[in-house]
């Protein structure tokens, strides 16, 4: 028997979905849309009481409305990959943008518009659109995943079926004070694809974004992105995942400012031997506007000697906050697991609060897992050492920063992008030291 | 050079006088060394003088030609010509070594108003001081002093004064911790920045380390004071009569 669903929660809802239709135009995603909206509805939208969103108050994700966002003035800078070979795909405040856009091809990788996709009869994408997500909902609900997924009209379907010849970076442009995107994207790599995804720009305002992945057996995925700088900018995205056996799994995550950030990470070990290495580095200033980061991550091993590790970072001031929930759960059978998770924030001063819960529920007992969290200040040590050789406090501090978030930041894989992700860090510490 | 007058030094955290009443002039090109017993203020004295937290001037002053050090923040000082080689050098994990060489010395190039170094210069200078300290493409690589043995951490420390030619340089028991053949490196790598334009205080508890880096001075410190002052002669008599004689006949 399902428990009955608070009235606060259905209230919410009610009120966010005033107006709102589901999308025209689609033949099998119809379907898949009215019966996202029916789980929906029997969910309601978080409320603050929940455990799930104890640390960070849903109330401006559930508004009708997006709290307004200023544009960031980026001054000239090089935009984010930009040395990188890379088929370029632009959205707009969360909408497809052809002109500003690269053809939609490249060898080794089929690449279309979900509008595309969702109006054909037959397609690949229903077997995978709104199929992890749904799959994401048990243990714990995830309304703006479903609410995602009922009312998504932008986004690509893509399938890899070799190597990408190069990376696909979707850059996500911010253009209008108030937009309230909502993209949902699926990818599917075919057995022993291999595919470097980059994700750059705030999107929009207020971004509602899912990103459900397939990764086949002996396929490569490598994610990284970085969510654009506009200070009251938010954001709750999910990533959904399944592995496959032999498979590999990467995903790195850059958050610099945002009035709120909620990155939730669902990842499925279905195949033996997989590994799937998910990290974030945050970096927090709540002194222009609010900075508030979640971190929710919950990795399910449901197969043999697969390898999981969750490495997060934040480095916070000026009242930011940073939370971290992240979960290993280990399924009965799922010997030989190897899991690993590490969340640690660097505060930088006495205002600013990092909030931790992480979780490990084991059901097999040949298993090695591991967690640590860790909450602490600059090293005055090191700190001192560096200011006795000559460097000014400001940036010896900021070069402590980066050697805190270097774990994190080893976690990608390519060098070229690791390289640009570590200097662009670089630059916006030296900017804001001015 | 340094000069240090009547200077006095009290813990921030609690009331407790250590250094009472300093006086200590290390004209251009001298080596002078400091030895005295545990607890007497040496080390204290080594990092007021670099301008490290937790201590309070009560009296005093000390100032690097004429430049007042006690006014300046450590980066100041050190841009000044200052540097402190410490006892225990710090482990920095995730700053590579030479990051840390080259943004050193650019910041006091910035700060003396020069240009900063290209990485090109900088890795060819590097590479030829370190050659002669036998400092390796690895331990320039690794995390500052990470996995670091206390020989090679020293190493790095004189490596880093070679880099930054400094013109006052405070050697703080740089001999603690090192065998008989890494002394011997290390006070080569002294040696061999002695020069009229730069000045050293040697900071030990032994007199072997002045075998190798011979002094133009010794005090002798005792109880926040220096109480005995002389020349090379003096090392060895505390060698072999330890302090007993000399606290006796200065009580």
């Amino acid at each position: 028997m399902m428990a009955a669903v608070a009235q606060p929660k259905l209230d919410a809802l009610s009120e966010r979905l005033a107006g709102h239709a589901l999308p025209e135009g689609g033949k099998w995603a119809t379907e898949t849309r009215k019966a996202a909206l029916a789980r929906l509805e029997a969910m309601g939208l978080p409320a603050p009481r929940d455990e799930y969103w104890r640390f960070t108050r849903p109330t401006t994700l559930n508004a009708p409305d997006p709290l307004p966002a200023a544009v960031f003035d980026h001054g000239g800078e090089a935009p984010v990959f930009g040395q990188i070979d890379r088929l370029k795909i632009v959205f707009v405040d969360g909408v497809f943008d052809a002109e500003a856009s690269d053809p939609l091809e490249l060898a080794g990788i089929e690449i279309e518009r979900l509008e595309e996709a969702a109006g054909a009869d037959i397609h690949w994408a229903r077997d995978l659109y709104g199929v992890l997500e749904t799959s994401g909902q048990s243990p714990v609900e995830r309304p703006f995943a479903a609410l995602n997924t009922a009312f998504a009209r932008e986004g690509l379907v893509i399938r890899v079926t070799g190597k990408a010849a190069r990376p696909v970076n979707l850059i996500y442009r911010h253009g209008d004070e108030t937009s309230d995107g909502l993209v949902h994207h699926v990818v599917r790599l075919e057995p022993g694809a291999d595919l470097t995804l980059l994700e750059n720009g705030p999107s929009a305002a207020r971004l509602n974004q899912v990103l459900e992945v397939e990764v086949g057996d002996g396929a490569a995925f490598h994610h990284v992105r970085t969510q654009g700088r506009d200070h009251e900018r938010q954001a709750i995205t999910h990533i959904f995942a399944r592995l496959g056996r032999e498979s590999t799994f990467k995903s790195f995550t850059l958050t610099v400012n945002g009035r709120l950030t909620r990155n939730e990470c669902v990842v499925e070990m279905r195949g033996d031997d997989a590994l799937a290495h998910i990290a974030g580095a945050a970096m927090g200033d709540g002194a222009r506007a609010p900075f508030h980061h979640d971190d929710t991550v919950f990795v399910t091993h449901d197969a043999l000697r697969c390898e999981s590790r969750q490495v997060f970072k934040k480095v916070l001031r000026n009242g930011a906050v940073g939370v971290f929930q992240g979960k290993i759960l280990v399924k009965p059978g799922a010997q030989k697991t190897d899991g690993y998770q590490k969340s640690q924030s660097l505060l930088l001063d006495e205002d600013s609060q990092f909030l931790a819960k992480p979780e490990l529920e084991i059901y097999a007992d040949d298993v090695a897992c591991s967690h640590g969290s860790t909450s602490g200040a600059i090293d005055e040590e090191g700190l001192f050492y560096l200011r006795s050789r000559g460097v000014p406090e400001p940036e010896a501090t900021d070069l402590l920063v980066l050697a805190f978030l270097a774990d994190a930041i080893a976690e990608i894989e390519d060098g070229a992008v690791a390289e640009d992700i570590t200097g662009r860090l670089e630059a916006w510490l030296r900017r804001r030291r001015g | 050079m340094l000069k240090i007058n009547n200077l006095h030094v009290k813990l921030e955290e609690e009331d407790k006088a250590i250094l009472k009443g300093v006086d200590l002039e290390v004209p251009d090109g001298a080596v002078h060394a400091i030895m005295g017993p545990n607890g007497s203020g040496k080390s204290t004295l080594s990092y007021v003088l670099s301008g490290r937290d937790g201590y309070v001037v009560t009296d005093g002053s000390a100032s690097l030609d004429g430049a007042d050090l006690l006014d300046m923040e450590p980066e100041e000082r050190a841009a000044a010509g200052l540097f402190l080689a410490f006892q225990y050098p710090v482990e920095i994990p995730g700053v590579g070594n030479m990051t840390f060489l080259r943004t050193a010395l650019n910041a006091q190039r910035t700060a003396r108003g020069q240009e900063e170094m290209s990485a090109a210069d900088f890795l060819k200078l590097v590479r030829e001081k370190a050659k002669t300290l036998k400092i390796d493409a690895d331990m320039l690589k690794r995390p500052v002093n990470m996995g670091f043995s206390g020989g090679e951490k020293k190493r790095n420390e004189i490596l880093q004064m070679a880099l930054l030619e400094p013109k006052m340089c405070i050697l703080d028991e740089t001999d603690s911790g090192l065998d008989v053949d890494a002394m011997k490196l290390v006070s080569d790598g002294v040696n061999a920045l002695r020069d009229a334009g730069r000045s050293f205080l040697v900071i030990t508890h032994y007199q072997r380390l002045l075998d190798h880096i011979v002094p133009d001075v010794v005090h002798i410190m005792s109880n926040g004071r220096i109480i005995k002052t002389g020349g090379p002669d003096l090392a060895l008599e505390v060698e072999h009569n330890g302090y007993a004689d000399i606290l006796s006949e200065t009580a």
